[in-house]
């Protein structure tokens, strides 16, 4: 068995496991918006039937979009399995061996949590589940990076510490916006603010037992929701906050790499995607708001959500492998604020 | 034998004594302020061939003379002989993709009844705070699935995901002492011990009242309630 580190099938593949996972996140994000995840109440059989042989004429209403899910989450499950014997097979780097392992396991686990979150009647469960599977598609979008020509063939150069570090803030400040996005939305509880930008058509809402009783009582439910709480009051404030400084964030971020690298850097170009990413992302999470949670909506803001994340990982990664860190060196970020300072004061 | 009959008969009429001598509590429930539209359910292909009307959210029905359905109204405090719960239970059945009753009153540990009279599948998911919650599929027209509760928990809400907009509540208590009002706002508890109690009229968008009343044996109460549109301010 000849293993190597130049793979061009074997990344092309990754990528596409990665664009299924995708796939599969807005579907899951699918079944979330339309409220249809209990639809099928056993697992893994579906209605009692093996579900790879469940009846499409039974594909009605809620069922359509949780069968789907579940397929499409089978489909993943046998791509990872693929890519890690694959990796095992042709990939010199132990280490990325190991991570197709690990991503077989996680998405194991993604598929068991999905099948308790039905079996078990826990709403709770479906923020690990949604979180997972963030996580995974962050892990197999890395594997598809470590082996590409563009990987392999980088080399540290320029000094980078300061966007490095900027790149990875901004990416864990992501991570903790995704987790708050799942915890709202598996609370089941619909919007839980229904305005925007104000909130109950105040700066802040009021939070306590009586204005919470009188939201419940004011809303007018189409479809089953669950009466909302002050903690979910709360977490719908930090989540916009949240957006305002990612945004504020990534805004500095790109600008310190086309300051520190320069236009033409792939690294500049990547984070100005990023910030165009990051912008579409707050004008859904608005419009989710003000389409009063439309299923189309709100699951574009999960998907989105996802490409937000990923862009973040895959750019801190390609800052670590191709910016050097030197101590000696004041770094880029410092370097450009202090520049502009420098520039701001008089002769 | 003749010891069995006399104890029997002795049964029955302490029995029928202790009916006579129930009081009963009787009332209405109104609305007060505007209520606000309903809104339109737009049905799926499947649900519009078994539903010919065009059906809408039931947050707020009202009756005559403001008389406002859909109210569990019960004995929140003050019942020392909770009794044990009615053999027959009642029903809460899926027709035409609605839940009907909307609101349905069980005791803890009654057994009742959840059908589905549609020619399509639905899943019955019990979303239970204070209970054990359920989730089971109802696949045939006419399939009928027995449950309980052990806990009290007022209200217990029931949907169907395969049918999001489906959804009703059941009131549990842990006494046979409650009722939901009818279209014109109209209740009844029967068959009370003499007592002081706290009664409570529970509307699910329109809030809570409730009353101190005190029964002698046989008596006939009244206890009317007026509930309001909640203010948008």
């Amino acid at each position: 068995m000849t293993r190597s580190t130049d793979n061009r099938w074997l990344s092309r593949y990754a990528t596409l496991t990665a664009a299924v996972t995708l796939v599969l996140i807005c579907v899951g994000g699918v079944v979330t918006s339309r409220g249809a995840g209990m639809s099928v109440p056993d697992w893994p059989t579906t209605y009692g039937y093996n579900m790879f042989f469940f009846p499409f004429s039974k594909w009605v209403g809620g069922i359509f979009y949780e069968h789907s899910h579940r397929l499409v989450a089978s489909l993943v499950g046998l791509m990872t399995v693929a890519l890690a014997v694959w990796l095992w097979m042709k990939e010199a780097r132990a280490w990325l061996r190991w991570l197709g392992v690990a991503a077989v396991v996680l998405v194991v686990l993604q598929g068991v949590l999905g099948g308790l979150r039905v079996t078990a009647l826990k709403d709770e469960l479906g923020i690990f589940h949604a979180t997972l599977a963030q996580m995974f598609f962050v892990l197999v979008s890395a594997v598809a990076l470590f082996t590409s020509r563009w990987w392999r063939e980088a080399t540290p150069g320029r000094d980078g510490t300061g966007l490095r570090q900027v790149f990875a803030m901004a990416t864990a400040m992501i991570v903790t916006q995704l987790v708050l996005g799942a915890t709202m939305r598996h609370q089941h509880a619909g919007l839980a603010i229904p305005d925007f930008p104000a909130a109950y058509g105040k700066v802040w809402p009021a939070m306590d037992v009586e204005s919470v009783a009188r939201y419940n009582q004011l809303r007018s439910e189409v479809v089953a929701a669950n009466p909302i709480t002050a903690a979910q009051i709360g977490l719908q404030m930090a989540h916009r906050l949240g957006a305002v400084l990612i945004l504020l964030v990534v805004l500095w971020a790109a600008r310190a790499s086309w300051r520190a690298l320069g236009m033409g850097s792939p690294l500049t170009k990547l984070s100005l995607a990023w910030l165009a990413l990051i912008v579409a992302q707050a004008a859904l999470g608005a419009a989710t708001i003000w389409t009063n949670k439309s299923a189309d909506i709100a699951t574009a803001h999960v998907g989105v959500g996802a490409l937000t994340l990923v862009t973040g990982v895959l750019l801190t990664l390609a800052a670590y492998r191709c910016l050097v860190a030197a101590p000696s060196a004041v770094n880029a970020l410092a370097q450009a604020g202090r520049s502009e300072r420098e520039a701001e004061l008089p002769a | 034998m003749k010891m069995t009959v006399k104890t029997l008969t002795m049964a029955v009429v302490i029995g029928a004594l202790q009916t006579l001598s129930a009081a009963e509590i009787t009332g209405k429930v109104k609305l007060t302020g505007t209520a606000p539209a309903e809104k339109d359910i737009p049905l799926d292909a499947n649900c519009g061939k078994v539903q010919p009307k065009k059906i809408t959210t039931r947050h707020y029905v009202v009756g005559a003379d403001s008389g406002l359905a859909n109210v569990f109204v019960w004995i929140k405090e003050g019942v020392t002989k909770k009794g044990d719960a009615p053999a027959d239970g009642p029903l809460l059945d899926q027709a035409g993709c609605e839940y009907q009753p909307y609101v349905l009153g069980v005791q803890v540990g009654q057994k009742f009844k959840v059908r589905n009279s549609d020619p399509l599948m639905h899943n019955v998911n019990a979303t239970a705070v204070v209970n054990k919650g359920f989730n089971f599929a109802q696949v045939t027209k006419g399939q009928v699935n027995e449950k309980t509760f052990d806990k009290q928990e007022v209200l217990v809400r029931f949907k169907c995901d395969v049918h999001p907009w489906m959804f009703a509540y059941v009131g549990v208590v842990d006494h046979g002492f409650f009722s939901v009002t009818d279209k014109d706002g109209n209740f009844k508890i029967a068959g009370l011990p003499a007592g002081k109690y706290t009664v409570e009229a529970y509307h699910l968008k329109a809030g809570k009242s409730t009353q101190e009343i005190t029964v002698t044996d046989s008596d006939k109460k009244e206890a009317n309630f007026t509930l309001s549109v909640p203010a948008a301010q």
